[in-house]
């Protein structure tokens, strides 16, 4: 019998990765340099606000006329000699995938890193089909060689530090000899995947943007891993989130700008590869388009969630958030972790691991500074919150009982009548004397024993502000 | 001019003091106060945690309260960010248009202590004497919802006496976020760790900050460590005068 | 009901609370962000020489008629003999003394067993320090400057704009956007995936040399 052990809520997750002091230390050390450069890239715009709000309105267009502009989108790619799939789920998706390999006789595809196809599982099901992915974007490989799963949406081990890559080139690889310079490392990828390169018949890629005015479908990447996919292979298959396409090629001159200076914080990153369809003698022979919808569409229907799909991937939140600094990726138990990932993650799927991924945050609002799209996602996060503390209030008995919100209930009560709040200040005061020592409570009952654990927590003064205010005006 | 006092719940209850400085400066400009009783809370919490339609009688009951005022002072600047800011949001999610437009009547004249000293008195300087290494955090709402901008450090750079310096990686968050304390409390400690490391690597006496929310979180774990530093709310701070005040 | 029509009626059906009269237009995008400089000719070859050195890639200058001499000139100090050209490239680029492999349906493990490629260019962007390639008569097809460890890329002075939107302008006006395969190149390859620190040479020519050439 398979046991379905349920996904972990987030707070127990943080809580074992915030104990793991490599992690810490890695994390901080990424964040930090990260954040640096893409506030050094984005002061030398004058114009970066004016880019924003371009590209937040471009995908606000875009969404609210999406079924518009993907058909647009097929027929454009159509015309240009592609083909194009629909899938409603991750199965449909992972199902003509392998569908083309097997047409194919292949048995090994060629992957560039693409975290659309970690949300729906890929690997694995090919591997299923009888169908081997190797990954070649060198993140991808890391952590595909450390059997973990990613940890970003940019650069999916950067909770691993040179020298843990190093060991694992030398266990897994074989790789002998290696310092832990990062130099060294990228050689030791190149040689690797070298042959594959050379030899392989199919790529899989994701996309970051597809344009539907003319068809174009574009992979921005550093490594070349990515050129090498999309050009050496006959065929290629590209998966691809619906929420991904663009109205018109001239909307790319505003996206190019906001995507490499929000991610690594360069002015260009160093490939960007833009085909459209099929094109003669240069390329793949076959081109397949998946659009995916695998949730999309349930973020598409909530007219405040659906903001979390303009998101470009460009990971500048996960960068500069306080919580992701310490916590990473893994805690938050998805591929998509950080602050997009709490908004975007329960819309996708209903989960009640999920659903705690909106209280993965304390609302600070450096995410929403930013996003280059200007996502709100504090505005988002506490609408998911509602949808969440919703659901748990239709669980009929089991919510009643639940104490927080018995508690919320409660206070909300009290605040709703000067006379009974005036009533509960003079309680509170009365009832702490068993637990306050010297001015300040040391610990504190119940859920509250969560904030005196390592913090003292102040004692209700003699006299509230309002008694100060009556004894003396 | 006149300004109603809005205390905040947990400054009603927990930081009186800090009421009492609001007051006694503003009072020191020439401003009248007023402290409408039937005030309870904004409704904050509720709303932050999911609790929206909890909130929304708290949201109303507000504005009825403070309808008519000439203008609000807030002793939290997140408080004030959640009238000006949320209460719009919150109306338009509730689909009530009468409410809307008491919001959108009302927001504009509800002030953060801070900005309602520098941005609406036009003043800088409160004449406060406090001979005191002090360091200011700037806590996220006043930062990045209020944009209340340089206007702290202004009154704080004009007590006498103060011996200021600055807060390495003053603009990351404390932690508190609310309930976030509570629900995530292992990562709210885990950020609180490195902001307390950056205060206590200032070596002063007094963490300042525009909320004593956030103080009430710093402050505990200072105080737990038994570090020799206070917090105290700019207000507090500015209400101190060479007589003593 | 196909995967296609499931998701179109998913599509249709999350959006019933935009107005059925809506058009795309009426959502409104200010676009008034900088689209075009107004660098001189010698600044735009400034910076892009500037921002491509930042890259480690190397930049030289030639007048038009000595583009052979330095193609050589980099050639020899790359140690490079055996060189991949486009099918059609300009043949007073390519000077005396190397093996010449012109593309005719060279394979992979043809290119790979070069020492490097010379191509033109359809335009460079100065303030990104980007070179892009659509697969013109001077360029060939992506393989070509994708395979070989070594691109040494001329760029005529006269093809390089200021900025990104000038170049995605500039890329539909002949109205050939989608028509071509397009690439744009910032550097050598380069990965940000350890530590987030940008380290060269991964599966992409690990060296540029540039040609600007007046």
């Amino acid at each position: 019998m398979r046991v379905r052990v349920p996904t972990p809520t987030f707070q127990r997750s943080a809580r074992d990765a915030l104990a793991d002091t490599q992690l810490r230390t890695n994390l901080a050390r990424a964040t930090h340099t990260i954040r640096t450069k893409r506030a050094a890239a984005v002061a030398e715009l004058d114009d970066w606000e004016e880019l924003r709000e371009a590209g937040r309105a471009i995908k606000a267009r875009t969404l609210r006329h999406l079924d518009r502009y993907l058909l647009q989108l097929e027929e454009s790619v159509t015309r240009a000699g592609g083909i194009v799939h629909w899938a409603p789920d991750a199965g449909a998706a992972n199902r003509i995938v392998a569908e083309v390999a097997q047409a194919h006789g292949v048995d090994e595809v060629v992957k560039v890193k693409s975290i659309t196809t970690d949300e729906i599982g890929l690997n694995t099901a090919l591997t299923r089909a009888g169908i081997e992915a190797t990954e070649t974007d060198l993140a991808e490989l890391i952590i595909q060689l450390a059997g973990e799963s990613s940890s970003h949406i940019l650069v999916p081990a950067v909770h691993k530090n040179r020298a843990e890559i190093k060991e694992l080139f030398r266990a897994k690889l074989g790789a002998t000899g290696l310092s832990d310079e990062p130099a060294d490392i990228a050689e030791a990828a190149r040689v690797h995947l070298r042959a594959k390169f050379l030899s392989a018949r199919m790529a899989v890629s994701g996309a970051n943007f597809a344009v539907a005015e003319t068809g174009s479908v574009l992979v921005v990447e550093s490594e070349g891993n990515g050129r090498m996919c999309l050009t050496l292979p006959e065929v290629l298959v590209t998966v691809m989130g619906i929420e991904k396409v663009l109205p018109v090629w001239a909307d790319l001159e505003v996206f190019l700008q906001l995507l490499p200076r929000s991610s690594t914080g360069e002015r260009m990153n160093p490939y960007t590869s833009v085909w459209t369809g099929v094109h003669e003698g240069d390329g793949p022979k076959e081109f397949h388009l998946v659009l995916l919808d695998n949730g999309r569409t349930r973020a598409l229907a909530d007219p405040v969630g659906r903001d979390a799909l303009q998101c470009i991937r460009c990971s500048a939140c996960l960068n500069i958030c306080p919580v992701y600094e310490r916590t990473g990726g893994h805690a938050y138990n998805s591929v998509y972790p950080g602050p997009i990932g709490a908004i975007i993650t329960p819309q996708l799927e209903d989960s009640k691991s999920a659903d705690t991924l909106p209280y993965a945050s304390s609302l600070c609002g450096a995410c929403y500074e930013v996003c280059p799209v200007k996502i709100d996602i504090p505005k988002i996060l506490i609408h998911l919150r509602g949808k969440a503390v919703a659901k748990k209030q239709d669980q009929g008995w089991r919510a009643k009982a639940d104490p927080e919100v018995l508690g919320m209930k409660a206070l909300a009560s009290v605040f709703s009548d000067r006379s009974r709040y005036e009533r509960v200040q003079k309680l509170a005061r009365a009832g702490q004397w068993p637990l306050v020592r010297r001015g300040a409570i040391s610990r504190l009952p119940g859920p509250l024993s969560a904030w005196t654990t390592v913090r003292d927590a102040p004692a209700v003064p003699e006299q509230t502000f309002r008694e100060w205010w009556r004894a003396n005006r | 001019m006149r300004a109603e006092l809005f205390i905040t719940c947990f400054n009603d209850t927990l930081f009186p003091d800090t009421g009492r400085a609001v007051v006694e400066v503003l009072e020191r400009q020439g401003v009248t106060v007023g402290f409408p009783f039937e005030q309870t809370c904004c409704g904050q919490m509720h709303y932050n945690t999911g609790y929206q339609s909890e909130a929304l009688p708290l949201i109303r009951r507000f504005v009825d309260v403070f309808g008519d005022a000439e203008a609000v002072v807030s002793a939290s600047a997140s408080c004030a960010g959640m009238v000006r800011d949320i209460y719009p949001m919150a109306a338009e999610q509730a689909g009530d248009e009468g409410l809307a437009r008491a919001v959108a009547a009302l927001a504009p004249r509800v002030h953060e202590f801070s900005q309602y000293l520098v941005e609406v008195l036009g003043v800088d300087d409160v004449g406060a004497y406090f001979p005191h290494r002090v360091t200011y955090h700037p806590t996220c709402h006043s930062l990045r919802m209020l944009h209340v901008g340089d206007a702290p450090l202004r009154l704080l750079q004009n007590v006498a006496g103060i011996e200021l310096v600055e807060l390495e990686r003053a603009d990351e968050c404390c932690g508190f976020g609310g309930t976030f304390a509570i629900k995530n409390a292992d990562t709210s400690a885990a950020i609180l760790s490195d902001k307390t490391r950056n205060i206590l690597n200032t070596r002063s006496e007094v963490c300042a900050a525009l909320d004593t929310s956030c103080l009430m979180h710093i402050g505990g774990a200072l105080r737990r460590g038994r570090a020799g530093v206070r917090t105290m709310h700019l207000a507090e701070i500015l209400a101190h005068t060479q007589d003593g005040g | 009901m196909s995967g296609r029509d499931a998701v179109l009626a998913r599509i249709r059906s999350a959006l019933s609370d935009v107005p059925p009269s809506e058009t795309p237009e009426d959502v409104e995008v200010a676009r008034t962000y900088r689209r075009r400089t107004n660098w001189t000719r010698e600044e735009l070859v400034e910076r892009l020489a500037q921002r491509l050195v930042e890259y480690k890639a190397s930049v030289r200058r030639a007048l038009a008629g000595e583009v052979a001499a330095t193609v050589a000139d980099a050639c020899a100090r790359r140690a490079v003999r055996r060189l991949v050209v486009p099918e059609v490239l300009e043949s007073s680029w390519i000077p005396p003394g190397l093996e010449i492999l012109r593309d005719q349906g060279l394979t992979s493990e043809e290119l790979d067993a070069s020492d490097g490629v010379l191509t033109g260019c359809r335009l460079a962007i100065a303030e990104t320090g980007t070179i892009v390639l659509d697969g013109g008569a001077d360029q060939g097809r992506r393989a070509l400057s994708l395979v070989p460890d070594y691109h040494l890329c001329v760029v005529p002075v006269d093809r390089i704009v200021g900025t990104i939107p000038e170049a995605i302008e500039a890329l539909e006006s002949d109205g050939q956007a989608g028509l071509r395969a397009v690439t744009f190149i910032s550097g050598p390859s380069a990965t940000s995936d350890i530590e987030f620190r940008r380290v060269e040479g991964v599966h992409g020519p690990r060296t540029l040399d540039v040609v600007l050439s007046t």
